[in-house]
């Protein structure tokens, strides 16, 4: 699968650093696509957190600040109540966003905090060498579950999007993958509603992008993509698990 | 001039911290600082300003950096405990040049430890807050008064240096009241600030408040180029009072609430005609070293007041270098020295009275 | 007068910590230097509560009273507990209502209210700690009149203004009570 076009303007010139195969890039991509369309780079701040696209505030032409691990659901509520004319997202992994900082996530969604989360989930900590996350799959091989994850006793994996949509504060909590070109218009699709609905000061938005990580889970990025297919999406089903929808608030 | 008033100490933070043109209060609730988040969840809302009690004190700092990113005045307020939560925090604030003002109404401890008043978190405050290389400035206030005038101050050096401050007081001085008057208003800025994120506008490139750098020499570089900033204020910042340190043989170095039972004593060994003195220090990062320097000489001994085991007592060592005995006497876990206690080292270090 | 040091003692909800905040207010329409520290903590709800007042010509030292030169007691565990540290010399005023207890020190000088009775009897049930203020400014003399009545003014939020009259009728029936 190929992206074609222009490199959006929200994008800079510096190179991704990611792996082969990676969807990082894809993700990247459409959020950047999504804000050159509303026209809001001079107004929107991104949040990068701590995982593989730490580096995000390299890559994103916008104002950027950089966040702890876990905390850039705090950081962008900080932005955010300072700079309400600012449209504000954070762009976090799965250990970043439902493992440490889990408390902010449920806090900052449960605030109705008017910020979109970009939320990858690849069931795996890359940065770090490929260890066990909080949505790795049961029985799923990684460095710190070497016999599989056992649910028994390493825990069960965690949905997030299925999680969030019973918050009163969360206008928009939606599913979607990136690994074929119609869902990449659907994933664009959501990622534009979750930042529109901030412009329209409806609440706490995230986006979940079922992604990939040929690299640590061992796999060519062909392979990964069919990996993804098989497992992860029967056990994250795509879909809008919450849609306050146009006119609510 | 605004009329003279009594208020607590917490409250004044807060009002003073308004004054001061800080519009943006994140926390969460710890005993015995809640009256400050109660003031700012009062006064906030009517002057369109933002408090937000967050879910933990972990939250708090976030909120404070990403607001300090955004070029707002900030600041949070908390007790000893939090700051452990907060360390983190702290560091990548002080990593990512933020400024921000960080209130410690210190409590006993370690641990849950007590309510009561304690010095014991001058270590944690002024040398080891949190992991890497960094300093904040840190304030010591002994009366409502000061800490008032103390914390427009303290916004204004940690805006000039891009650092965090912290308001180093404690239960009594959290809780007591006295006679205060308080500072002329400033307006809130939020626009100063060319490094802040609040969007390019498409004006300028891309603002990136950050504090992570893989390549090492960049990163010692950064951190050199900021402990040459700590020097600059290391030379130009050291704030203390002298008490009658002129002519003394005994200095008491003493802080806050500390320093206040220290004066009852050598007003009371002056009495007894023990030539007696103190130095408080007002900052305690940087450490007011030209002050106790200066009565080096003179100076027979110096004795370290502290509601702690011993904390600043090895900074006072560490300036006086073995020019003079310094000894110490300090009480902990929430318990005010007495005066009386500490006249009794005054006449002991004297060798009674003459 | 130049230093009074005074400790308010008793149960959480009688007013200890209002009696110190007038005094302390009528030291600021005085002109004096003043301290005001409550007892702070679990033991504010419904335990024992205290509060420190320090007034003086000179800047407050140490804010804690240690050894008060008047102790006001409005409850029994607060004499036992703070008898012992009244100077020698010093005054400790007792609200008789509650406390039945004899002070056993002969080194100082014991005023015995019937504060909440007197309080009671006028109608002004929850004044005790202002009939025992209004004792304590007649003991000592710690402000004028006028600046009493403006510390008592200061004190009460504009919102419970309606009870600044039954604060100054508590105030003069302590003037006023004999022991």
């Amino acid at each position: 699968m190929t992206v074609k076009g222009e490199r959006p303007h929200a994008l800079t010139k510096a190179p991704f650093h990611y792996c082969p195969g990676c969807t990082h890039g894809i993700v990247h991509r459409l959020v950047a696509e999504v804000i050159d369309e509303l026209g809001i780079e001079g107004k929107t701040v991104g949040v990068a957190s701590v995982g593989c696209s730490v580096f995000t505030y390299n890559y994103f032409n916008c104002d950027m600040v950089q966040a702890p691990h876990g905390r850039a659901p705090a950081v962008a509520t900080g932005v955010k109540r300072a700079r309400p004319e600012n449209v504000v997202f954070t762009y976090q992994g799965d250990g970043d966003l439902a493992a440490i900082g889990m408390g902010e996530t449920v806090h900052a969604a449960a605030r109705g905090e008017n910020i979109v989360a970009i939320f990858i989930n690849n069931a795996i900590y890359g940065m770090t060498g490929g260890q066990m996350a909080p949505t790795t799959l049961p029985g799923q091989v990684t460095q710190t579950t070497p016999y599989g994850r056992d649910v028994k006793t390493a825990g069960n994996p965690i949905r997030v999007c299925e999680l969030l949509s019973s918050l009163d504060g969360v206008a928009l909590a939606e599913r979607v993958t990136v690994d074929s070109v119609k869902n990449v218009r659907v994933a664009k699709k959501a990622i534009k509603k979750a930042f529109e609905y901030q412009i329209a000061g409806k609440g706490y938005c995230i986006v979940e992008v079922v992604s990939t990580c040929p690299t640590n889970w061992g796999m060519s990025p062909a392979d990964a993509i069919q990996w993804l297919r098989d497992n992860m999406l029967p056990y994250y089903p795509l879909g809008v698990y919450k849609d306050v929808g146009e006119g609510e608030q | 001039m605004n009329e003279k008033v009594l208020m607590k100490g917490n409250e004044a933070i807060a009002e003073a911290a308004i004054a001061a043109g800080c519009r943006h209060f994140f926390g969460y609730p710890i005993t015995p600082q809640t009256e400050v988040a109660a003031y700012m969840s009062k006064r906030m809302p009517k002057i369109g300003g933002v408090y937000l009690q967050a879910e933990s004190e972990v939250a708090s700092i976030n909120m404070v950096l990403g607001a300090g990113a955004a070029g707002v005045r900030v600041m949070t307020s908390t007790s000893s405990p939090g700051i452990s939560l907060m360390a983190e925090g702290i560091s990548y604030i002080a990593g990512s040049d933020v400024p921000c003002l960080i209130v410690n109404v210190q409590r006993g401890g370690p641990g849950l430890g007590g309510i009561q008043p304690s010095q014991a978190d001058y270590f944690q405050a002024t040398k080891s807050t949190a992991h890497g290389d960094f300093h904040i400035l840190v304030f010591a206030p002994s009366t409502v008064q000061e800490t008032v005038d103390m914390i427009s101050t303290a916004f204004d050096l940690g805006d000039k240096y891009r650092m965090p401050a912290m308001v180093l007081s404690d239960g009594m001085l959290g809780q007591m009241m006295e006679p205060v008057i308080l500072p002329e208003a400033k307006d809130p800025d939020k626009d100063s600030k060319n490094w802040a994120v609040s969007g390019h506008g498409n004006k300028r490139e891309h603002n990136v408040v950050n504090s992570l750098y893989i390549n090492p020499q960049e990163l010692e570089d950064l951190v050199k180029a900021r402990f040459e900033r700590y020097k600059i204020i290391q030379e130009n910042h050291q704030m203390a009072e002298e008490y009658l340190a002129d002519d003394a043989d005994i200095i008491i170095v003493a802080y806050g609430s500390s320093s206040r039972v220290s004066r009852s004593a050598i007003d009371a060994a002056r009495a007894q005609g023990i030539k007696v003195g103190m130095i408080r220090p007002i900052t305690l990062w940087p450490f007011p070293e030209k002050f106790i320097n200066k009565h080096i000489g003179h100076t027979k001994a110096f004795l370290s007041v502290e509601m702690s085991m011993g904390q600043m007592v090895d900074d006072v060592r560490l300036v006086v270098n073995g020019r003079a005995p310094v000894e110490f006497y300090g009480r902990t876990g929430g318990i005010i020295p007495t005066p009386k206690e500490v006249l009794e080292q005054i006449i002991r270090i004297n060798g009674g009275v003459q | 007068m130049s230093d009074l040091n005074v400790l308010f003692a008793g149960f959480g909800g009688q007013g200890i910590l209002f009696s110190g905040k007038v005094m302390a207010y009528a030291a600021l329409m005085e002109g004096k230097e003043l301290s005001w520290l409550p007892s702070y903590g679990p033991e504010m709800r419904g335990g024992t509560a205290s509060c420190s007042v320090c007034i003086s010509d000179k800047a407050i030292g140490s804010p804690l009273v240690v050894n008060p030169d008047v102790l006001v007691v409005m409850n029994l565990p607060s004499l036992e507990k703070f008898e012992k540290d009244v100077v020698p010399g010093g005054l400790i005023i007792v609200d008789s209502s509650i406390v039945k207890k004899d002070v056993t020190r002969t080194d100082v000088r014991v005023v015995r209210i019937d504060a909440s009775r007197i309080a009671e009897d006028n109608g002004l049930k929850g004044a005790a700690n202002m009939v025992i203020l209004g004792r304590l400014f007649k003991e000592t003399g710690f402000c004028s009149a006028e600046n009493l009545d403006l510390g008592l003014q200061k004190s009460v939020p504009t919102k419970k203004a309606f009870l600044l009259d039954n604060n100054r009728k508590a105030i003069s029936l302590g003037i006023e009570s004999e022991y």
